[in-house]
């Protein structure tokens, strides 16, 4: 059957754009330094555990209550070492520290607080706070409220259980937030293979007048379209996969090699690919200046990456957001591969993220041929 | 038969007409060259043959396709080398012209002999697997003769083929593209603001301006359409100008067989004639007579240049070359 579209015209395409990109190893490297770097910088700084907090104390009572209140304060600071605790002499001297930034919070016991503690007179404890910094916060404000948890159990346990006790369980292990990262530093890398070989090198050739060679020749503009985007998405796959392979080793994911794992990464890999590429080419099928792709490379990283789940869960975006990562290829790769590589999904776990991408790809592709000019 | 039947075509770009009514045939074998200056749209002309940019109104067949209508034939029958230089720079010769093979769908079978032919032809043979990045302007433009050639087309066209390039590679371009003209019968348009390349290659010329055709003949019939185009120059050494005699001579030089006008110009002369030997040759026997010895005597003939001013008006804007100037006192003392 003629359907109008030669394979060996879209191979020479291929074969062209592969030889281009084999020869210009700025892209490889490009292409894949950025993506682990980030990898590597953001997965180790966001994904430790806030320690050495600096918290004044200022203790007015210094009764028997207030003591045993210090030393649970000083088994943190031995142990868990969420925070360290300086004593101050008075709440105002505190308060000026805290405001400085020299203290993140103010622990004051008051002059009647053991006292109250023996009559069960309502006994408070004030806990001041800079609440400028979240992740400081709530670490400071769950730890204090285990202290006060354990300050109001009783000395002697009933023997049945008042409280109703939730038990949890973890399906999976502790997942490390560079593992939780790594999915979207794969995606990554397929986006800046796809802006540079989909979007800056594809303006450059146009404005350099490299495209009017292939136009004279009875190329048809689907056989142009198609061996473009097909040598994206070769070089998208394989950046990913370069950077699925080493992330993989750096963020320490369990049994990566299985051959059926990386099966199925590669078909997530190809199907991200692709929806990728088919949406740059869309973006500037029509485009011929060379500073566009430029000048909008952060603007799209911006607007698909962040929204994508990549570093912060899209159940927490308003409603706006969460409308763009439903029309965002990456929310969809970045799914997919975060199953794979922290849950150790099958195909049901990855083929509703691939059908979406597949739909994606042929979409937007159809779109680009529809708009790609075949005349100058 | 005409390779190329071009009648009335016209391109309009908003209110700016790039081309106007434009009408002319090639016939085929033929070398036919439009000439003009940047911007008098021969490019456009050459796009719309080559199907890159669709007509406004008027009709074109090429290799007896229409460019509208089988856009496809058209591309079957053409190489084109446009004006920029569109080899990958990234890719080998041998890649270039491999990839364009398989655009063309040349069989596989022939594809390497026939590479390898072409970059032969062109004398790129031992450059074959270099970096096309690292070739001259020249080695460029030849490597994309030889990528246009690589389907065997009927009709080649090329867009200002040596615009930039030195005068070795000009001229090795020149030489390129007779020896494949002679070689295969190709027909061959070429667009230049180039004067001596016009003059050396075609075998007819239509001259555009502003979009319009304003001439079409061979070289030599175009030169001989332009009267008193020949200009004859002479400085005289014991002859001040000025003087009673320097006037006196210079009636007895409007007398001259041929001469057209006289004019002085900083103590020379310079004479406009219908035929310059014949107008040198009456000059030097009367100087002799009367004694005056002549220091310098130059005859330019007509070129190209004189023929654009004088369908234009003007002269070409940037492409400026006044044809070589032949000093022959030394024929005549």
């Amino acid at each position: 059957m003629d359907i109008g579209i030669n394979l060996e015209r879209i191979g020479a395409i291929l074969e062209r754009d592969m030889r281009k990109f084999f020869r210009s190893p700025a892209l490889m490297v490009s292409s894949m330094v950025f993506p682990l770097m980030q990898l590597i910088v953001l997965g180790y700084a966001f994904g430790g555990k806030i320690k050495n907090i600096h918290v004044a104390l200022v203790d007015e009572d210094r009764g028997a209550e207030s003591r045993t209140l210090r030393e649970n304060l000083k088994s943190i600071e031995a142990g868990p070492k969420t925070f360290y605790v300086s004593d101050y002499s008075s709440v105002p001297d505190a308060v000026t520290d805290l405001r400085a930034g020299f203290v993140r919070a103010v622990i004051h016991i008051p002059h009647d607080y053991s006292r109250r503690v023996l009559q069960h007179d309502r006994p408070r404890i004030a806990f001041i706070e800079d609440n400028t910094d979240n992740f400081v916060t709530s670490q400071l404000y769950e730890r204090v409220q285990q202290l006060a948890a354990s300050l109001n159990a009783p000395l002697i346990a009933g023997r049945l259980p008042a409280a109703i006790d939730m038990q949890v369980v973890e399906v999976y292990p502790y997942i490390e937030y560079i593992k939780y990262l790594l999915s979207g530093s794969i995606a990554m890398s397929i986006f800046i293979v796809a802006m540079i070989g989909g979007g800056i090198v594809f303006i450059d050739d146009k404005a350099r007048g490299l495209h009017e060679g292939y136009l004279v020749t009875p190329i048809r503009k689907a056989e142009l379209v198609l061996g473009l985007n097909l040598a994206g998405a070769l070089k998208g796959v394989m950046a990913g996969l370069t950077i699925t392979l080493i992330g993989g080793l750096i963020a320490g994911i369990d049994r990566l090699w299985e051959p059926l794992r990386l099966f199925y990464l590669l078909l997530v890999l190809s199907a991200a690919s692709l929806a990728m590429i088919s949406f740059m080419f869309l973006v500037m099928v029509r485009v011929t200046d060379p500073l566009v792709p430029r000048a909008i490379f952060g603007v799209l990283n911006t607007l698909l990456f962040f929204p994508s789940g990549a570093i912060y869960p899209s159940e927490g975006f308003p409603v706006w957001l969460k409308w763009i990562s439903v029309v965002d290829p990456f929310t969809y790769a970045v799914h997919a591969l975060k199953n794979l590589l922290l849950k150790n999904t099958g195909f049901e776990g990855i083929y509703f993220d691939v059908f979406v991408l597949l739909g994606f790809s042929v979409l937007l592709m159809s779109a680009c041929i529809a708009l790609f000019q075949r005349q100058i | 038969m005409n390779a190329i039947e071009v009648h009335k075509l016209t391109k309009r770009f908003g209110d700016f007409t790039a081309v106007n009514e434009v009408s002319f045939t090639v016939a085929e074998g033929e070398i036919f060259g439009l000439l003009g200056p940047n911007g008098a749209g021969k490019t456009t002309l050459i796009r719309m043959l080559t199907t890159l940019t669709p007509p406004t109104s008027g009709a074109a067949r090429v290799g007896g396709h229409d460019i509208v209508h089988d856009a496809d034939g058209v591309r079957h029958a053409i190489g084109v080398i446009p004006q920029a230089l569109t080899s990958d720079p990234e890719l080998t010769a041998r890649e270039n012209v491999l990839i364009h093979a398989k655009l063309y769908g040349v069989e596989k079978s022939r594809r390497a002999s026939l590479t390898t032919e072409l970059l032969a032809a062109v004398d790129l043979e031992s450059f074959s697997n270099q970096l096309v990045r690292t070739f001259s302007g020249g080695m460029r433009r030849r490597l994309e003769i030889a990528r246009g050639l690589v389907h065997s087309p009927r009709i080649l066209f090329l867009d200002e083929p040596t615009t930039g390039l030195d005068p070795v590679s000009r001229t090795n371009v020149w030489e390129m593209i007779d020896r494949l003209q002679k070689r295969s019968g190709l027909t061959i348009l070429l667009t230049t603001h180039y004067m001596d390349e016009a003059d050396k290659l075609c075998e007819r010329i239509a001259i555009v301006d502003h979009g319009k055709l304003v001439a079409l003949d061979t070289p030599a019939r175009l030169k001989d359409s332009i009267p008193g185009a020949d200009v004859v120059e002479a400085e005289f050494a014991n002859l001040p100008s000025g003087t009673p005699a320097w006037r006196e001579w210079l009636e007895q030089l409007r007398q001259l067989p041929q001469a057209a006008q006289v004019s002085e110009q900083d103590g020379s002369v310079h004479i406009t004639s219908h035929s310059g030997p014949e107008t040198v040759a009456a000059l030097m026997d009367r100087a002799r007579a009367r004694g005056i010895s002549v220091k310098r005597v130059t005859v330019q003939g007509t070129t190209l240049d004189d023929v654009f001013l004088h369908y234009t008006g003007r002269q070409l804007r940037d492409a400026l070359q006044a044809g070589p100037r032949l000093d022959v006192t030394h024929l005549y003392k």
